[in-house]
């Protein structure tokens, strides 16, 4: 026990005290700081569009309404068409609009056409056709002698709330936003531990099987702890870079939105949150509350424990490969591509869950343990099924200890094996090799 | 007594027999040559030694008893595969070791400085290995074997990388050491060095043991009654040569290997009676290198 001790603590300490590590745990936050400044700025500039278009209304509609002020520039000509699309380029203008004139109330489309020298955005083409609409509606209510308040008392929102709340309570929407958001999070960081550190614990078997120091050190240790004692060390600096940041970040993002005056969240909820779409926007205190009110009982020690499972799983089994090829890292792409598939697989499927986290996809996922470190994390916050999330975490932990038998036997033989060309059929003879 | 004892020993892999039902002692002291060409099977018998790998038959005892986790304390072993982590420095690395091999901190810090210096070692603490020279490297490998002060020390080509000044270094310390109770099991390729430090030797060919005894005994088992003689003038032509044949013939002298049924006396009398005046006579033992070229090729 003492020398897995020494083993953890020096796999830890090597990595935590390079200047790589410190580097990496440190800009990785300040980068997110600069990518949400750039998110916020790109998302408040697209917003705004500073357009100048020049319109020929031969309807009378849009020239005759009263157009709501906006960046875009609008002004109205008489001149002829064909002018019209010749001249509005010298003339100052971004876009030519042609509104033809609009007889029969009766019809429920309109072509309006425009000429522009550069594609116009999406966002352009948007908010003019907004703007042409909203004017012809009017005109048609006018035309029609209904009353506008009766018009206008036509329209009806539905809400869909939680049933399950106390009417103090908020809607469940911004749980449901938030619940989307940390699915996304815990999901995507699964993801990257599995990846970065699972590279990390190969790298580092495959440097000691280089180096030659393999036979050095199981002369005095076991195989087995050796590797145990590197996916613990390296699993260990991954969650101190982890909760380094989990720190970090919130305090960079709340000085990015204090110093310069954006809130680089607000575009990136928008995406995450197709849910929210509708709502009239949240309030701070409701986020703060409904982040408060969320299960962290249960979520964080299942998150620890998807955590490590998810990570000491595949981690042991780079492991082995890292033993198995030594420098030939050729070699090593053929073996961990099949370790790969299910971590991308269980990534593509994030989405999904996260759509219907406890739909029948999100379900089955969570049960099959090499995709489960991904799926569960991301459900967490949709309060899944108690049985659920236990029956998950313990087919995972038998996984675990089945994996780190196998990576261990294959281990034992791989780091004192050199020059021999392997493949997934020597690896499982490796298995059963005797001691 | 026997440090360590091994009876029919046998590991198999896969399709072939890596050590075959191999039996030898080591006497407790000893510095015992453990010989064989290259995929003899010595380091697979070294890794069951020392507990890396499992035995398939037979048994091996260390101090006389069956051989345990317990025991890899008592073990100092030093792989021909060997290295250091080239991103750590000297002193960590062999700290790390050192606890590793059951020292505690401070006893560790004690003897790896005391190591350090018996090498002029001692500005090496904070380099990184792989600032090091290879025999520098080399030495520190050793400090690292032999820091826990075990009972049995086995070297696997301990002097690959070194120069001949760094090489008696290390050899005056296995001496030190040897003096000091601990048996050495040595494996090597290099005959001259086998004769110049070992007492004890066995000789493993093709996973099997051919040869087994002590240094002297060996020699003697495989002696060709040669000898090297050398006198003042001439050999005489009509001297009968039916005792013996001239194997070698330069200006210092004569090697003579005298023939079944007769011995070196018939031969020395011969020459006296002719006058002649012999100024020295030496039996020549084969030396090991010769005799495992041989038993290995299966000449004799």
């Amino acid at each position: 026990m003492n020398k897995l001790w020494l083993i953890v603590k020096r796999e830890y300490l090597i990595r935590v005290k390079k200047k790589s590590f410190i580097l990496a745990t440190l800009l990785t936050p300040i980068g997110i700081g600069a990518l949400m400044i750039g998110a916020g700025f790109l998302a408040e500039s697209s917003s705004k569009s500073d357009q100048r278009v020049l319109i020929k209304d031969d309807s009378g509609i849009v020239k005759s309404s009263v157009i709501k002020k906006s960046q875009m520039v609008m002004d109205f000509t008489d001149q002829p068409l064909d002018s019209l699309t010749k001249n509005y380029v010298k003339d100052g203008y971004d876009m030519a609009l042609y509104i033809p004139a609009f007889t029969d109330l009766s019809n429920k489309k309109h072509a309006v056409k425009y000429f522009s020298e550069k594609k116009p955005g999406m966002a352009v083409i948007k908010e003019i056709e907004r703007k042409v609409e909203s004017s012809f509606k009017d005109h048609k209510i006018k035309s029609s002698e209904i009353d506008r308040d009766v018009y206008d008392s036509f329209a009806i929102s539905v809400d869909m709330e939680d049933g399950s709340l106390k009417d103090s309570e908020s809607d469940g929407k911004v749980s449901i936003m938030l619940g989307t958001a940390f699915g996304m999070i815990m999901g995507f960081l699964m993801y990257m531990v599995i990846l970065v550190y699972g590279m990390m614990v190969m790298r580092s078997v495959m440097e000691e099987k280089i180096n030659r120091i393999s036979e050095v050190m199981i002369s005095s240790v076991k195989p087995f702890y050796l590797m145990l004692g590197k996916v613990l060390g390296v699993g260990l600096v991954g969650l101190t870079q982890v909760a380094i940041w989990i720190v970090l970040i919130p305090v960079i993002m709340l000085i990015v939105q204090s110093v310069m005056g954006i809130d680089p969240q607000a575009a990136q909820m928008e995406q995450i949150a197709a849910v929210a779409q509708e709502t009239d926007g949240f309030n701070i205190a409701e986020i703060f509350r409904e982040v408060k009110a969320m299960n962290w009982v249960m979520i964080i020690p299942a998150f620890l424990a998807f955590f490590f499972g998810g990570y000491f799983m595949y981690s042991a089994i780079f492991a082995a490969i890292g033993s198995a090829i030594g420098d030939d890292m050729q070699e090593g792409q053929t073996l961990m591509l099949p370790v790969m598939l299910p971590i991308i697989i269980g990534f593509m499927m994030l989405q999904g869950v996260i759509r219907n986290p406890n739909g029948s996809m999100a379900v089955i996922g969570s049960m099959i343990p090499l995709i489960s470190p991904i799926i569960m994390p991301a459900r967490l916050a949709f309060d899944p099924p108690i049985w659920q999330v236990l029956l998950s975490i313990a087919i995972l932990i038998l996984t675990c200890v089945f994996f780190a038998w196998i990576a261990g036997r294959i281990y034992r033989v791989g780091i004192l094996m050199y020059g021999k060309k392997v493949n997934f059929r020597e690896l499982s003879k490796w298995i059963f090799y005797k001691g | 007594m026997n440090v360590l004892s091994l009876r029919n020993v046998t590991k198999i892999y896969q399709n072939h027999t890596a050590v075959n039902n191999v039996s030898f002692d080591v006497p407790q002291g000893s510095i015992f040559g453990l010989l064989g060409p290259n995929g003899a099977g010595k380091t697979s018998l070294i890794r069951m030694i020392t507990m890396i790998t499992g035995i398939d038959q037979g048994e091996i005892k260390l101090n006389g008893q069956n051989l345990n986790q317990n025991m890899i304390l008592d073990i100092g072993y030093l792989p021909e595969e060997r290295g250091l982590y080239k991103k750590m420095k000297v002193g960590e690395q062999l700290m790390y070791l050192a606890q590793l091999r059951g020292l505690t901190k401070q006893e560790a810090k004690h003897d790896i400085n005391e190591w350090l210096e018996k090498f002029d070692a001692d500005t090496w603490w904070n380099k990184n290995v792989e600032e090091l020279s290879k025999g520098m490297q080399q030495k520190i490998q050793f400090i690292a074997t032999v820091i826990h002060k075990p009972k049995l020390l086995i070297l696997d080509e301990p002097f690959t990388g070194l120069d001949p000044l760094n090489t008696n270094l290390i050899k005056e310390e296995i001496f030190k050491m040897n003096r000091n109770g601990a048996s050495i099991i040595f494996s090597t390729h290099r005959m001259e060095q086998v004769e110049e430090i070992c007492k004890d030797i066995v000789l493993i060919n093709n996973g099997a043991l051919v040869l087994e005894g002590e240094m002297n005994a060996v020699k003697q088992q495989f002696k060709e009654n040669k000898y090297r003689i050398e006198f003042d003038g001439t050999l005489p032509s009509h001297l009968k040569q039916d005792s013996f044949t001239i194997d070698r013939d330069d200006e210092n002298g004569l090697v003579i290997q005298v023939l079944p049924g007769h011995d070196s006396n018939e031969f020395l009398q011969s020459l006296i009676q002719e006058g002649i005046h012999i100024n020295s006579f030496q039996e020549i033992l084969p030396s090991l290198n010769d005799i495992f070229i041989k038993k290995v090729n299966n000449k004799i």
